[in-house]
């Protein structure tokens, strides 16, 4: 029972460590949707937020994305692959 | 106050002066640790990311709250644009830095040159586009200094005299020039980074963010009365007013980001001067989280500084003119050091950088051209290098002090930021297309350089120096020769675009269709294909850029060459690994294509690679090998070993009739020596009963007084010598007839139990009882036989007939038994006596071979006629040892081949 579980576990965990670097690859993408838009629809809506919330949203968004990249990394970390292996597995997708 | 503030510009200097000071100290004692070695933490991620906060430089630390003053929010799109490329480090960086650090790139042009077949032109042409976007960037940095000492001076008047503006200036560009000159070129391969400059600008890092945030603190909670006061404070502010043009937003954070990527001396510390790519993973969130507290009090500073400072102030300066009015001194002083730090890490890093280009790219090829030496004939390359690189370093800051004097430090400069953003961001699309696509052509890269290049200059940079300067207010209001078609700020009769976003557009645009479309049309030289491949597949395979042919190339040469450019100690230490990885011995190793790859890249560290290529080229003769030599030399290979197949064969062939031969040549020689002695056997056979018949004969002639029984008695001798010889005739005869092949076996099928019986009457007709004892044994059904009887019937009588003569026991007896066995019919002959001796049983089938004392008057041919009858009946016989006596087998086939 226990030689079973073993192979699922890791396979899971490299499971895991691919769908890291998709958020990884995708934060850059939110991050400039999350920027972006506020500006865009600024122009047209009639009622503006204020430039403080305006500004305190930009921050907040900074901080969110540093923080979701934060973890993630460290989450990646965690997972003791070799540098190479996070390098050149990751291209294979899947 | 005035002595006062004429002392307090005096502490300033002194500050100033005792700050360098302490950064030479500290970029001193980090080049120290890393050459001994400890110190792991210089190389720490923490020190590669505050090295990439040279990014702010002086016109971010001032002018983002001018920025912010003037267009609220707008300033934030120059650190939003890093922060996405930081944050999407897996797309573009990580592959940077890997090629980077595989083809050992050392700036930016060297990139593109590898790229692309190392072309030099491309490299120069990026370096060219490199210094005139740079220096005035550089200017601006000078202009900041200069400003802020101005702040202090404001004060006073007397104090303005202290100081002369455009002294401060020089003594600056000096200052930093001495300063990159002594830590920016104390070693020349790239790959030994520069631990001072870095660690220097870390330390910056920390002053001017530093700074800045004690600025912003004194401003929200100093100034304004906290957080929510200064909320509403901003919102009543002018800056409340910004609306936000999404267009400039978006391009402008587009541009940014490029400018992160394709920058100098952006470039130099995130690319050469990274030391381990993992710590591209630290940076990836270090590096916002540095630019988002940089531009965290931005707009309370700009907004405080609205309603405190009067309307004249310049907004570029509140964050030292704020503390002042506040007589915060001590806060000005460390608002003044972080500008201070912002500008002189960008000059001594976008310095090292552009001199590093310009030396490679420039200045060396033009040397070796013009010095129209081979490279192994040059003098201290290594010293005409770094002399080159100090040359570039001073040119350049010389540069950027004359534009700064020239062009009045105005407000014209200040808008330069993203001018020369836009600029150097030209080389984006051929980076981004070398990295990810095979097809991108070095036709194609250049020409889409030069034509962003040429769009940038006629729409942004040239209009940048003011209307009327160098394109003529006509040319801007109705375009060239008065083609409205061609406006620079409404090309292709595009209206009503902002300039920037205008030039950015369309310098973009055109740069990237102009790379994709003759990348398209035109063929790579076999260099770049492979060069292509390794950087955009670098993470498949990360070795061997391309060939070098080592036959020709002298190692002793290539030796003082390297020495030249590496230094003696660095160059013999690289040799003798090689050797020693050849395993062989001495100082030259062999100049193996390999060795050369490694020499070549270990050079490009120093030179660039083109010019590392240029001059291993010189001295190999020219001999890079191309795709098509490696195929020629590929199809020779294949048909060379086509022919050495061939050719093996051949020799195989050879040798196996050659072996054949030696074979038939033993065999004739052995039947010679065989035939000799026989022919002799034959002779002493004939002669010994011939020699008897001739004197018994001679005797019987003389013989009148012979008595008649002796008469009787010679001539029976004369007789039985005569039937002994015919007897030796007809076997001799009988042997030539069965050796010869000729006989004719009369075939029929008889019982071989029938054949033995009638041999055994036959030899012992006429036998006394004394005589042998035949038994013979049979089983009751055997097969019969389909065979020769005559011949068989001859091979049974002599070997009964031999057991007769030989067989020495008391009462002689021979035993003959008969039995089937797999398609076979054995046959043996046992008899009681003592049988033939060990070494003799190998001879007994020769012809001649008589063992022991002569008994009978045998010719000693029978067992070979024997031997000879039952190779043609296609059986064997042959001595049996071990048996009690004299012990023969016959082996016969049931079914008898002929």
């Amino acid at each position: 029972m226990k030689r079973r579980a073993t192979p699922v576990f890791l396979e899971r965990r490299t499971y895991r460590v691919r769908r890291l670097f998709d958020a990884i690859r995708l934060l850059p993408i939110l991050g400039a949707f999350l920027w972006i838009m506020p500006i865009l629809l600024r122009n047209n809506a009639d009622t503006e937020p204020s430039i403080s919330r305006l500004m305190i949203y930009m921050f907040v968004v900074w901080i969110g994305l540093i923080l979701v990249n934060f973890v993630l990394i460290h989450l990646i970390k965690r997972s003791e692959r070799s540098w190479d292996q996070l390098m050149t597995n990751d291209d294979l997708g899947d | 106050m005035t002595i006062w503030v004429t002392e307090m510009l005096n502490i300033l200097v002194a500050v100033c002066i005792l700050y360098v000071l302490t950064l030479f100290a500290v970029a001193f004692w980090a080049e120290r640790a890393a050459v001994s070695g400890r110190a792991r933490w210089l190389r720490s991620s923490w020190v590669y990311t505050l090295s990439l906060s040279v990014y702010c430089t002086a016109w971010t630390f001032y002018g983002a709250v001018g920025y912010a003053a003037r267009s609220g929010l707008e300033f934030l799109t120059i650190y939003l644009g890093p922060s996405l490329v930081m944050f999407g480090w897996w797309w573009i960086l990580r592959r940077l830095v890997r090629v980077g650090r595989m083809q050992r790139v050392t700036s930016i042009a060297d990139l593109l040159s590898s790229r692309f077949g190392k072309s030099n032109l491309l490299a120069a042409l990026v370096t060219l586009l490199a210094v005139i976007g740079t220096t005035p960037y550089i200017a601006l940095q000078l202009q900041s200094v200069t400003l802020s000492f101005s702040v202090f001076s404001e004060y006073d008047a007397a104090a303005s005299s202290f100081i002369p503006r455009d002294h401060s200036a020089i003594f600056v560009a000096i200052g930093l020039a001495f300063f990159t000159i002594l830590f920016g070129t104390r070693n020349l391969d790239a790959n030994e980074r520069h631990h001072g400059v870095v660690m220097a600008i870390a330390v910056e890092a920390i002053v001017k963010l530093f700074a800045l945030l004690a600025v912003g603190i004194f401003v929200v909670w100093g100034v304004s009365g906290g957080f929510s006061d200064m909320i509403s404070e901003i919102d009543r502010s002018d800056v409340a007013n910004w609306r936000g043009d999404s267009g400039r937003w978006v391009g402008l954070t587009f541009i940014s980001a490029a400018a992160f990527l394709c920058l100098p001396r952006m470039f130099q510390v995130l690319v050469v001067e990274n030391e381990s790519e993992q710590h591209l993973m630290t940076a990836s969130w270090a590096f916002p989280t540095y630019v988002m507290l940089m531009s965290l009090f931005v707009v309370p500073i700009a907004v405080v500084g609205k309603n405190l400072l009067p309307a004249d102030a310049n907004p570029d300066l509140y964050v030292l003119s704020i503390p002042l009015s506040q007589n915060q001194d001590m806060l000005a002083m460390l608002s003044f050091l972080g500008g201070f730090s912002s500008a002189t890490s960008m000059v001594v890093v976008a310095s090292l950088a552009l001199a590093t280009m310009v030396s490679n790219h420039i200045v060396m090829p033009l040397w070796l051209r013009v010095s129209g030496h081979r490279a192994s004939e040059f003098g201290d390359v290594r010293r005409v290098i770094l002399t080159a690189r100090r040359f570039s370093i001073g040119f350049i800051l010389f540069l950027g002090y004359l534009y700064y004097s020239q062009s009045g430090g105005g407000a014209a400069l200040a808008a330069i930021g993203l001018v020369s953003f836009t600029g150097v961001a030209q080389v984006l699309p051929s980076m981004l297309g070398g990295l990810f696509w095979r097809g991108a052509t070095r036709i194609g890269a250049i020409s889409g350089l030069v034509v962003g290049f040429v769009v940038w200059c006629y729409c942004l940079f040239l209009p940048s120096f003011g209307e009327g300067l160098i394109l003529s207010q006509t040319v801007m209001m109705h375009g060239p020769f008065g083609i409205g078609f061609l406006r620079p700020q409404a090309l292709f009769g595009v209206e009503g675009m902002d300039p920037l976003i205008h030039a950015i557009f369309w310098s973009m645009t055109l740069n990237g269709l102009m790379f994709v479309v003759m990348s398209l049309v035109t063929f790579p030289s076999p260099v770049e294909r492979l060069q292509g491949a390794q950087f955009v597949n670098v993470f498949n395979h990360s070795t061997g850029a391309r060939g070098w042919s080592g036959k020709v190339a002298q190692t002793e040469d290539l030796m003082i060459m390297a020495q030249r450019i590496l230094g003696s100690d660095q160059a013999q230490n690289l040799f003798q690994a090689e050797v020693v990885r050849q395993g062989g011995a001495g100082y030259l190793p062999e100049p193996t294509p390999e060795f050369l790859e490694r020499l070549e890249r270990e050079l490009s560290g120093s030179v660039g690679a083109a010019t590392a290529h240029a001059m291993i080229g010189q001295i190999v003769g020219g001999a890079s090998v191309s795709v098509q030599d490696l195929m020629a030399v590929a199809d020779e290979t294949a048909q060379m070993m086509e022919y050495s197949n061939r050719l093996e064969a051949q020799s195989n062939e050879l040798s196996r009739t050659a072996r054949q031969l030696r074979q038939v040549n033993e065999k004739l020689t052995r039947l010679s020596v065989q035939k000799d002695a026989f022919l002799s056997q034959i002779s002493h056979e004939l002669r010994t009963p011939m020699t008897s018949i001739l004197a018994f004969s001679e005797i019987l002639q003389d013989g009148a007084g012979l008595a008649d029984e002796d008469m009787v008695k010679y001539a029976t001798i004369i007789h039985g010598e005569a039937s002994r010889l015919t007897r030796l005739l007809d076997d001799l005869l009988d042997l030539s007839v069965l050796e010869n092949g000729q006989v004719n076996l009369n075939l029929s099928t008889v019982n071989p139990v029938v054949l033995v019986n009638r041999a055994v009457s036959t030899v012992q007709a006429g036998a006394t009882s004394t005589d042998l004892k035949i038994n013979v044994l049979a089983p009751s059904t055997l097969p019969h036989l389909n065979t020769d009887p005559d011949r068989l019937g001859q091979v049974f009588i002599n070997l009964i007939a031999n057991a007769r003569k030989y067989c020495d026991a008391a009462e002689p007896e021979l035993n003959i038994s008969l039995r089937e066995q797999k398609g076979v019919l054995i046959v043996d002959f046992i008899d009681n006596g003592s049988g033939v001796p060990k070494e003799d049983q190998d001879l007994i089938f020769e012809k001649f071979a008589r063992i022991g004392e002569q008994k009978a008057g045998g010719a000693g041919l029978g067992l070979a006629i024997c031997r000879e009858i039952i190779g043609r009946l296609s059986g064997s016989i042959f001595y049996l040892p071990g048996q009690e006596g004299g012990a023969f087998r016959v082996i016969l086939p049931i079914v008898a081949r002929t």
